[in-house]
This record gives structure tokens, C-alpha cells and sequence, in this order.
């Protein structure tokens, strides 16, 4: 599932120190669930983002484990403190040992 | 004993009006581009008063999906297509972007006269035909599967771009045989159960079908994520489902006949927004 | 242990839910409930879910999770084939004990979640989910 995978990851640019802001996610994964057969009825390996966090400059924000019930495209929307200007950063962590990051920075101002 | 079967297909599948469409809500995506999603049907669509997009007819979960970017997962796809988009590709050395501009601006308003003639071809060009073209003739490259992930992909970043713009399909001019064809093939019932498409989406619509809420038919939200296969779906990928599920033997997307339908119910829908991409159910 | 007449009430109430489910997805969500609560009693209040009454389609089914001063939220679809869907845990920089998500249900079923309480605590909410079939293709 290495190729195609892409992260959007919604934060706003600014905020006062001390905000809550809310963040959404959403990343383009099959979440195979390992329930489906193929036409020669043959179950289909389970393959899906098992885990997914959020940390603000080392700190953690959410800490989401995702099982096969978790829809194609897993989305997440969450709150988070912003004590001061710094940086986000989001791993997926994927059935197959891939991890996918993105970083988002954030300003006070 | 024709009529008596379609009688009873009508009376198992249509039993009530649960809910009417919903003419109240207004689809604003990203608290910006305003959509307009009822509207007076254009004299040419003979046998309708007003004119619904899809979205009108979806339940209030499915419609906030909609209204903003981060929340519509059909965005993913408009983000992946603009990184094809800026990829150089093709024996003369150009991407999309060197002809059209950053971020497709050059492309802004195409979608909303999609399908439309070809002077050079000298036929009806949807976008995927158009897309092509370019991949061919200008940058050497190889043309895309009608329906394949690219191509739907690429349609959605062309039509995202053109969002709010009303629909306005020309019909009365050089495409006018091919928009004739294409109403007698929305007229035309066909499979075991002798359905046309006007049985269901001009008939009956506002209806439910099982537990489904049977919309207008209108295009103006293509392509459009769904929320049963969770990916972009194409025009005529919709057109075949809903021809099989007559129990026929269908057309093939990119198919002259599927050119002149989707030019016929496109220009049904003059006067509705760009919508794609939508998310249905 | 002493039991007020609410706990044995509530005892009663989730047993009695529990007996409904199918067999299968019973022992593990049975499990999964026990494991979370780490051996506390399982009360109620305090804990919000957002689902909406009617899906359209059981493949992406919008929910929200909120519970004040959690640490961890954990939601179940009791008629999955197997019922664990996700378990949010909050770090210190959370801005509040809630997030959004969307799922997948295999038919009308209750959906349940559980919240753990910074002390301890644990409390359950249900919401039951009507997973529609669609018009001509399903």
C-alpha cells in the first residue's frame, strides 16, 4: 500500500497561545478488513492503518488505534491545545511496516 | 401483460414518499463557493418544473460531508490528480500545468460546458476525451483507461475547480444530432425490466427505491465519491450501473452512445452548479 | 463488594443487553469490554455518541465520541463480524476528550462506547444504527 497513500491534514496557519483548535485528517488507504473474499473465493489479506498519532513539539495530542471496522480513507477529527508556535506532526502506521508522516506548523500569533 | 409486470416492479419498488427532496438546506463548500442545488429546468428538460442536484436528496450526514474540503473524501483524489497534473510526461516534454497554469486555473469553467463538439474531430467530446486529447496529440503520451483511476481523478481536479459555475451545455448547435441521439436513448427503456432512465429519475424521483431515495439523475456533481465503494466514480461508470441493474447488456464508457447520453442529461442539468466532486451514498 | 440498588439495576440492564447479541461476537466484545475497564464497575452518563439513526450506507457511517475528562474512549459495533472499531486514547495536549470518525457496519446494529475516566471510572453509552440497503445495486 506504499504508493498512493496521501495524507491532507487540515490546522490553522495561526492561533493565541493557550487555544484549542480543532484538526482534521484524512488519508487515502483501502482498510482492507480481511472479511472480503476474492472472485475465486479466497479471503483477502486483512491490510489497514493499525495506528494513528498526533504530537505537538514531543508531546502527545490523540493516540487512535484503528481496527478493520475503520472506513476506506480513515478521517479523524480531534481537538488540540497549542501552548505555544511549534509544529504537529501525524504518523499512520500501516499493517505492512510503512509509516506515513506529515508536519504541519503553527504560529501564535 | 407488459404493463401488468412493469404495474407491480412499480408498486414493489416505489411504495412511498418517505421524504421529499430537500429545497430548504443550502450546499455552501468551505463557508465559500455558494451551489446552487434547486432551480428552474431549462425548457428543454419538457417534462420537469425544477431541477434538483443529487445532493438535495441525501440524508443530512451525507450532505455535510460536502461542505468542506477536508471533510469530502473525494478531495483526496483532487490532490493526488494535481500531482499527475505537474508531472511531465510524453515524448514533447509537457505536463498539464505547462499549457494550463498552476493549479489548473487555466481550466477554470471548462467543466461547466462539458460535453461539447469538436470542431477538428468533428463530434461530441466529453473531458475524458478531451484529457486524452491532450495526452496524445500534445504531449505525446499515452491516453488514459475512460474510466480508469487517473482519468477519474483528473476530472475531479478539472471540475473542483469550476465549482459554483452554473451548468451550461450547448445543444442547439453542430452537437445537436448527438443531443438527440442521447435523448432517445434516456427515453428508450431497456433490460428484463424495461426501464428507461426517465422511469425512474423523471417519473418517479423524490421516491424511494427499497430504502434508497431516488434522485433527479442530474450530472452536475460528477464524478462523485460514494460512500458504498469509498472511491471517485465516473459518469458512465453510473450510466452502466444503472443499465445493468435494468438487467441489460450495456454500453461501454467512452462509448458514443454513453457521449450522447451524458451530453443529453448533462444539458438537463443547465442552470444547477458544478458540483464534482460530490459525495452520494 | 456492596451493591447499590442502581449498580445491581445497571448489572442487570447490561446483562441483559449482552444476552441479545449473537453468540460469535458475544465472547469478544465481552472480552474487549473487560479488558478496557480493567475490573471497574461500568456506569453510566458522562459520555456522548453522535451516530445518525439512519445510515445510508453501512460502508462510511459518520460517529462522534465525547466524554469530558476521559483518558481513553473505546467504541464497539456489536454486529460485526468482529466488533472492535477504534479506541481513542487523549494526551496531555488534547483540547478536549471527544473526536470524529467514520466506520464501517454490517447492518442495523448498536454501536457502544465506553469512555475510561481520569480516575478510574468507566461508563458506556449505546446508539442503534439502521444501516439501509440501497435502490437497484444495493
Amino acid at each position: 500500500m506504499a504508493s498512493g497513500v496521501k495524507p491532507r491534514v487540515k490546522v490553522p496557519k495561526s492561533a493565541s497561545a493557550g487555544d484549542v483548535i480543532t484538526i482534521k485528517t484524512l488519508i487515502s488507504h483501502k482498510m482492507e478488513s480481511g472479511q472480503r473474499k476474492d472472485d475465486d473465493g479466497n479471503v483477502i489479506p486483512r491490510s489497514i492503518i493499525n495506528r494513528f498519532t498526533v504530537d505537538f513539539n514531543g508531546q502527545n495530542v490523540i493516540d487512535v488505534t484503528l481496527e478493520p471496522a475503520i472506513s476506506t480513507n480513515p478521517y479523524f477529527e480531534f481537538d488540540s491545545q497549542v501552548p505555544e508556535a511549534g509544529e504537529f506532526t501525524f504518523t499512520w502506521y500501516d499493517d505492512d511496516g510503512d509509516v506515513y508522516t506529515e508536519t504541519k506548523a503553527i504560529a501564535i500569533g | 401483460m407488459k404493463r401488468a409486470s412493469s404495474l407491480a416492479f412499480g408498486l414493489a419498488c416505489l411504495a412511498s414518499a418517505v421524504h421529499a427532496q430537500d429545497t430548504e438546506s443550502k450546499l455552501v463548500i468551505n463557508d465559500d463557493i455558494d451551489i446552487t442545488t434547486v432551480a428552474e429546468a431549462p425548457a428543454h428538460a419538457e417534462n420537469l418544473s425544477e431541477i434538483y442536484s443529487g445532493w438535495a436528496f441525501r440524508s443530512p450526514e451525507t450532505m455535510a460531508l460536502q461542505m468542506d474540503d477536508f471533510d469530502n473524501p473525494g478531495m483526496i483524489f483532487v490532490d493526488q490528480a494535481l500531482d499527475a497534473y505537474n508531472t511531465v510526461e510524453g515524448s514533447a516534454g509537457k505536463s498539464c500545468q505547462s499549457c494550463h497554469g498552476d493549479d489548473a486555473e487555466g481550466l477554470v469553467g471548462a467543466r461547466a460546458v462539458y460535453p461539447k463538439w469538436n470542431a477538428n474531430a468533428g463530434e461530441v467530446w466529453t473531458m475524458e476525451m478531451a484529457i486524452n486529447g491532450c495526452r496524445t496529440e500534445r504531449m505525446g503520451a499515452e491516453p488514459w483507461g475512460y474510466t480508469s483511476g487517473n482519468m477519474v481523478n483528473m476530472t475531479a481536479l478539472i471540475s473542483s475547480v469550476s465549482r459554483g459555475m452554473p451548468v451550461n451545455v450547448s445543444f442547439e448547435g453542430p452537437e445537436h444530432d448527438t443531443w438527440l441521439q442521447g435523448k432517445e436513448l434516456y427515453y428508450t427503456r431497456t433490460g428484463q425490466l424495461e426501464l428507461s432512465c426517465a422511469n425512474c429519475h423523471e417519473d418517479n424521483y423524490d421516491m424511494m427505491i427499497r430504502a434508497d431515495h431516488l434522485s433527479q439523475g442530474q450530472i452536475n456533481g460528477f464524478p462523485t465519491y460514494r460512500l458504498k465503494n469509498a472511491k471517485l466514480n465516473a459518469v458512465h461508470s453510473r450510466f452502466k450501473g444503472c443499465i445493468r441493474d435494468t438487467r441489460a447488456e450495456t454500453y461501454s464508457p467512452g462509448s458514443p452512445e454513453f457521449v450522447a447520453l451524458e451530453l443529453y442529461v448533462a444539458s438537463r442539468g443547465n442552470g444547477l452548479s458544478v458540483e464534482g466532486p460530490s459525495v452520494r451514498n | 463488594m456492596q451493591l447499590t440498588r442502581r449498580q445491581t439495576l445497571l448489572m442487570g440492564a447490561a446483562a441483559g443487553f449482552l444476552a441479545t447479541l449473537p453468540l460469535k461476537a458475544r465472547a469478544t466484545a465481552e472480552d474487549l469490554i473487560a479488558d478496557f475497564a480493567g475490573g471497574a464497575d461500568i456506569g453510566e452518563g458522562g459520555i456522548d455518541l453522535t451516530a445518525p439513526e439512519i445510515a445510508e450506507n453501512g460502508n462510511t457511517v459518520p460517529i462522534s465520541v465525547d466524554a469530558p475528562g476521559a483518558t481513553a474512549i473505546m467504541v464497539l459495533a456489536m454486529g460485526n463480524p468482529t466488533p472492535a472499531v477504534c479506541t481513542f486514547k487523549f494526551g496531555p495536549l488534547a483540547g478536549s476528550q471527544s473526536a470524529s470518525t467514520r466506520i464501517r457496519l454490517a447492518g442495523t446494529q448498536d454501536v457502544i462506547a465506553l469512555a475510561k475516566m481520569g480516575d478510574g471510572s468507566v461508563v458506556q453509552t449505546s446508539a442503534t444504527v439502521k444501516v439501509t440497503i440501497g435502490g437497484c445495486g444495493g
